[in-house]
């Protein structure tokens, strides 16, 4: 399943995400990566350095879109002017799918800059995946909604989080961006087998995987996006990767970011598993 | 699973908790960076989060939620400080964090992105003084020049207009439109040293991200001495990707904030030398500002 319509039938293997601190050595040295996944906000802007740079990285490489502010579960109105732009880019771009979070980060027209957990009801399902759909229709590439790590959990929720994604994504339509190390996290913090997670998802929708590093604190995990993809992570993409085939995979790396080489060496070591399966393909 | 609500019932409920939720995290924190532990009723937070929070074996629903007011506070703190390192060297450290929380608490971000946080900073110091006295002129001059930075960094370039473009034109009917990326600004200090001088010190900015800080980041603001009044005119501008500040003339800064306003080029022209005695090189200094900030690019077609 590595090309399917969630991510327009590509097969684009091993990504990492571009950042400012790599910028320099990425359009000197010009590194063979298969892909770069910006942040969508970030080159969100009418003109500048942040484009400039984005279109000197165009003439070299393939980008994806990843949106960190679409607040798909939010009950204000879609933000058209964040459409709007988002749609520029996506022509500036040539992304083949654009992803964002099954999550929700305004309401009343404050925005909280994070992405906050919903509620597992159907309406807040069949909520999210109208807005997904119309988000779709605008944007004319398919959408991809990611799972978020979290750290709190609501009474009214009537459902697992992984029964709430496959309901957002089959009443959408819609494809899914596997964050394995997001899984993780959620299933230390709220205390259920990831790998329940990863056998009841709809299979055929994933369209593209993250991984990630963490950091565990006492009494819950964050998700800081500032280590190596660390091992009972690698271990669920080895399980996922047999479970959905070789699929798009991109490393992030947010803070405390080390060198380019670094980042993509470790983004690299996704690439074995990917390997292993095609050698040996999984019968599931 | 449970039955499912009817729809209506159901949004109702999501926006309940969403509200519920924002201002849980949105409220500041007490000074030992916790959540407060009373609500705005006096009652104990625990008690109202719990309505809608689950507990779990380790953490109980107020701790659950802590974890993201905590984090709401350490980014949009974290990108107040990089978006106004020259206000926080003027004020110093502790002045310009309870600054930036007064700030937050009254204009919550209004927009996608980060970079629009600092909006309505002028706003507010103009309604809450107090927050930047004794220095108000020249805190004022700062944040409006932080800001302006801002909007040079990245706002829009259009095609300019050459000095060709504006030759012919009858200058009694002919309106200028000036770059997005582009702010005049009248300055009762010289903020443009000030600002390069903090800048040169600052690490550059980093880039929006999604994932969690596992705490504030801070460094300790230098102390550097304060710029004496003195009356100054800027343009702050993109050229080549970089953003600058050009001194102007009193007279050339008139010009140009009339221009941006909508004034004819004569009627701009006539205001900026209304109370100057002309001189003989009057029209030959005119040409040559027109000649230099169309070489900037500075011009385009009003919309």
């Amino acid at each position: 399943m590595p090309a399917n319509r969630f991510n327009n039938f590509t097969n684009y293997g091993i990504g990492i995400g571009l950042r400012v601190p790599h910028f320099q050595h990425i359009l000197s040295r010009k590194p063979t990566v298969d892909w770069f996944e910006i942040i969508s906000e970030n080159f969100m802007v009418d003109g500048g350095r942040p484009l400039k740079v984005l279109d000197q990285i165009l003439e070299q490489y393939r980008v994806v879109q990843h949106g960190v502010a679409m607040y798909l579960g939010s009950t204000d109105r879609l933000d058209r002017e964040h459409l709007r732009r988002l749609k520029r880019l996506v022509k500036r771009t040539n992304t083949p799918w654009v992803s964002d979070h099954l999550c929700w980060g305004s309401v009343d027209g404050s925005y909280t800059h994070d992405l906050l957990p919903l509620p597992y009801t159907f309406a807040a399902a069949e909520h999210v995946a109208q807005r997904i759909r119309e988000v779709r229709d605008y944007l004319e590439v398919p959408v991809l909604v990611e799972n978020v790590s979290s750290y709190a959990e609501f009474h009214a929720s009537a459902m697992s989080e992984w029964e709430f994604l496959s309901e957002v994504v089959e009443k959408a339509d819609a494809g899914i961006l596997l964050d394995v190390n997001n899984i993780y996290v959620s299933s230390k913090n709220h205390g259920f087998n990831p790998y329940d997670y990863l056998n009841n998802i709809p299979h055929g929708r994933v369209g593209q995987i993250h991984i990630a590093g963490h950091s565990k604190f006492e009494k819950y995990i964050l998700d800081t996006h500032d280590h190596p993809v660390l091992d009972p992570v690698w271990k669920m993409y080895a399980h996922a990767t047999k479970l959905i085939g070789p699929t798009a995979t991109l490393l992030e790396w947010d803070d405390r970011i080390p060198s380019f080489d670094e980042v993509h060496h470790e983004a690299l070591k996704a690439g074995k598993f990917c390997e292993e399966l095609v050698r040996e393909p999984a019968t599931i | 699973m449970n039955r499912r609500p009817s729809k209506s019932q159901g949004l109702s409920d999501l926006r309940a908790i969403q509200r519920a939720f924002a201002q849980g995290i949105m409220r500041p924190l007490t000074p030992g960076q916790r959540m407060k532990s009373k609500w705005i009723d006096g009652k104990p937070t625990l008690k109202f989060v719990s309505r809608f929070v689950k507990p779990n074996d380790r953490l109980n629903s107020f701790e659950r939620i802590e974890i993201y007011n905590k984090q709401y506070w350490f980014r949009l703190l974290d990108c107040f400080y990089e978006d106004f390192p020259g206000l926080r060297t003027l004020l110093g450290e502790k002045r310009f964090h309870d600054l930036s929380i007064a700030y937050l608490t009254k204009y919550p971000s209004n927009s996608f992105t980060l970079r629009d946080l600092g909006n309505r900073l002028e706003k507010f110091l103009l309604r809450e003084p107090a927050w930047i006295a004794p220095h108000h002129k020249l805190a004022r001059d700062i944040v409006r020049l932080e800001w302006a930075h801002i909007l040079a960094f990245d706002n829009a370039a259009l095609p300019p207009l050459e000095i060709d473009d504006l030759l012919g034109g009858d200058p009694a009917r002919l309106r200028l439109g000036f770059q997005p990326h582009l702010t005049f600004l009248a300055c009762d200090y010289p903020v443009d040293d000030y600002i390069l001088a903090v800048r040169r010190r600052e690490e550059p900015r980093g880039e929006a991200s999604n994932a969690m800080n596992e705490r504030a980041k801070r460094k300790t603001a230098r102390k550097l001495a304060r710029p004496k009044p003195e009356k100054i005119w800027l343009a702050v501008h993109r050229s080549d990707y970089a953003v600058y500040y050009k001194r102007l003339a009193p007279e050339a800064y008139l010009i140009c904030s009339a221009l941006q306003k909508g004034f004819t080029l004569q009627a701009a022209c006539e205001r900026a030398f209304r109370r100057k005695k002309r001189d003989e090189n009057f029209s030959a200094t005119l040409q040559g500002w027109f000649a230099q900030w169309a070489s900037f690019g500075w011009f385009c077609r009003t919309t």
